[in-house]
């Protein structure tokens, strides 16, 4: 077993690293000019799975645990933040703070039993878990069963900004206020799982998902970690969701079903496992293929299918993850 | 609440009839997943395309053969769906399966929700989601059998009698024949038992043939019964999943039990408190494991 003492050795060579802020001044600088390129509530979409991506790939690429059930965070704090706002009258952050809370604590809840199996058992456990929060979705009063929750209000930011406001630029109206804030949520949520991974809480999880036996013998609470990537992951899933709720209004079945779980899990497949900058590529990719073959009905499905396929056989290393091996380089 | 006796009787009998289908395909799950380690993601789409097979051997053979009045008798579908999806999953896995073996389980997971979709996807594209009825029921098994205590249609009891016997059936095969013997060495320890002059890749592709066959047979069966949609696979994996994770993933009489226990289950809460029904199993599959995480009939680790 020489292999995880090589890999243990890459990783601390990590922390020396120092930190590049150019490549996060262009990030910025080209989602800030998105919206006047690309319809902004695309965009905004995109930005949404992207951190969903992100914060999925936070446990699986870096904690090893494949949960097929983040639909259920995703989808739940969708439908907290809604009824917050429309019928509590919750600012905006405020609902999706609390709708971050609710999918942290459902994250708590789902997780503690979920780290009791391991590999694909763990996978398997999550998944019917999410289906009770489905099942919920579908049937608590507050819900609107089939039609979901309709009609959410933007508000005003912190009582002052109207997220509803739009600018016209020639000939649009691009909502910007609503735009920058997702934005600012996307950057945040990806700040966050870029410093938990570069952490040495991170540095712990990665000797997990090499060896965990070794990281148990070292002396680590092995289940903590898991259990608390967990519900960072879902928390930041639950934020994604939330946010999602607030730019499209609506929180819907689809969501929490066990489909957008696959989905989460293809966009992490498809742009690198454990890479930063894979799920972000892959949330692009598939989203950008849903938009464009729509027209296709439900060959859409087939060519998700197929990608998937091909990814698994032929692509594992997913998009960035290949790139970067061919560049000999982390991202 | 006024509840007769003959409605629980008649809901249980329902529950069995449903727990009859749960176990015949969490069987062929457990058979997967026991010999080859892999989570058939696409069990539901074999399920799905198992009714296809009669539906469409019913109503279209014939127009594509050039003679209306050929029709695919449910008997024949009986026989010819298990093998047509068998011959389906053996290709899958000669060509993608068996290259997955020496890499992460999950893998297996993966690829087979893919193939999940693009038989999902396909067949959406020429049928009605709604669903379409299967016509095709003999006719000796039409009406009701007045069983003392109650009248109960006459399929239903077929189909709890057929698919408990199938069930038996396998268990016995793998657990007590020379050939289940090799099938769980070949999963036990793969190197020795070649070294033993047994063929265990010949072995993993009869396994993965014999469990999606099973899923084939439930498909046939459940024809009559449900109307034949894109979806009805999809609907049904997932509880099936938790089936196995309660029964102990790759225990074949867990399997078999739990999935006739939970059926009977599902139809009792349908009397007392229907909006449960959907989510008894998964609420019953969270207290399992909260008590004995590997599973009722599961090995401990």
């Amino acid at each position: 077993m020489n292999a995880p003492v090589i890999k243990l050795a890459s990783v601390a060579s990590l922390q020396k690293k120092k930190t590049h802020f150019t490549p996060w001044i262009i990030a910025l600088l080209l989602a800030s000019v998105a919206p006047f390129i690309i319809y902004p509530i695309f965009a905004m979409e995109l930005m949404c799975f992207a951190l969903f991506a992100c914060a999925f790939n936070l446990l699986l690429g870096f904690g090893g645990l494949l949960s097929f059930g983040h639909a259920a965070f995703f989808g739940g704090a969708a439908y907290l933040c809604g009824h917050a706002i429309k019928h509590w009258g919750f600012s905006p952050e405020l609902g999706i703070l609390f709708a971050m809370l609710g999918a942290a604590i459902l994250g708590l809840a789902i997780g503690s039993i979920a780290i009791r199996r391991q590999g694909i058992y763990f996978a398997m456990v999550t998944l019917a878990l999410a289906q009770i929060v489905f099942f919920l979705c579908l049937q608590l009063p507050f819900t609107g069963g089939e039609d979901g929750l309709q009609g959410i209000p933007k508000g005003h930011l912190f009582g002052l900004i109207d997220l509803s406001s739009t600018v016209s630029v020639g000939q649009q109206q691009l909502p910007l206020a609503l735009y920058f804030f997702v934005l600012a949520i996307t950057f945040g949520g990806y700040w966050l799982i870029w410093r938990t991974v570069h952490s040495p809480f991170g540095m712990v999880l990665k000797a997990i998902k090499e060896n965990e036996p070794r990281a148990l013998s070292l002396g680590y609470q092995v289940n903590r970690y898991k259990l608390a990537t967990f519900v960072l992951s879902a928390a930041l899933a639950g934020l994604a969701g939330a946010t999602k709720a607030l730019v499209v209004g609506l929180a819907s079945l689809s969501d929490v079903s066990w489909h957008m779980s696959g989905e989460v899990v293809l966009m992490t497949l498809l742009g690198g496992m454990g890479t930063l900058l894979g799920p972000l590529v892959g949330a692009v990719t598939v989203s950008t293929l849903h938009h464009e073959l729509a027209s296709l009905g439900s060959w859409v499905t087939v060519t998700i299918g197929v990608v998937f396929v091909v990814c698994v056989m032929a692509f594992r290393r997913g998009i960035v993850g290949e790139i970067a091996y061919r560049l000999k380089r982390s991202f | 609440m006024d509840i007769t006796l003959q409605a629980i009787m008649s809901q249980a009998l329902l529950g069995l009839n449903n727990g009859a289908f749960y176990a015949l395909l969490s069987l062929g799950l457990a058979v997967i997943f026991g010999m080859l380690n892999v989570v058939n993601f696409a069990h539901g789409a074999f399920y799905m395309l198992g009714a296809f097979v009669a539906l469409l051997g019913y109503d279209q053979l014939g127009r594509w053969l050039g003679d209306e009045s050929i029709r695919m008798s449910f008997w024949v579908a009986l026989i010819i769906g298990p093998i047509i999806v068998g011959l389906l999953g053996v290709l899958i896995e000669k060509t993608m399966l068996s290259r997955l073996y020496k890499v992460d389980h999950l893998y297996g997971l993966l690829l087979t929700f893919g193939l999940a979709l693009i038989f999902e996807g396909v067949l959406s594209n020429y049928f009605n989601m709604a669903g379409e009825p299967y016509n095709g029921k003999p006719e000796i098994l039409e009406g009701a059998i007045n069983l003392g205590f109650m009248v109960f249609p006459k399929y239903r009891l077929f189909s709890i009698v057929l698919s408990l016997s199938v069930c038996f059936a396998v268990w016995y095969l793998i657990e007590k024949t020379k050939l289940g013997s090799h099938l769980r060495a070949g999963t036990e320890n793969p190197d020795v038992t070649r070294a033993f002059g047994i063929d265990v890749p010949s072995l993993r592709t009869l396994t993965y043939f014999l469990g999606v066959a099973l899923a084939g047979l439930a498909g046939v069966v459940a024809a009559p019964i449900y109307s034949v949609s894109p979806k009805m696979g999809s609907d049904l994996i997932i509880i099936v999943f938790a089936v196995v994770v309660i029964g102990g993933m790759g225990s074949i009489m867990g399997a078999i039990l739990t999935g006739i226990a939970l059926g009977l289950l599902e139809g009792l809460v349908k009397v007392f408190y229907p909006p449960l029904a959907n989510t008894v199993i998964f609420i019953v599959m969270a207290l399992v494991l909260l008590w004995r995480p590997s599973g009722l009939f599961g090995k401990e680790n």
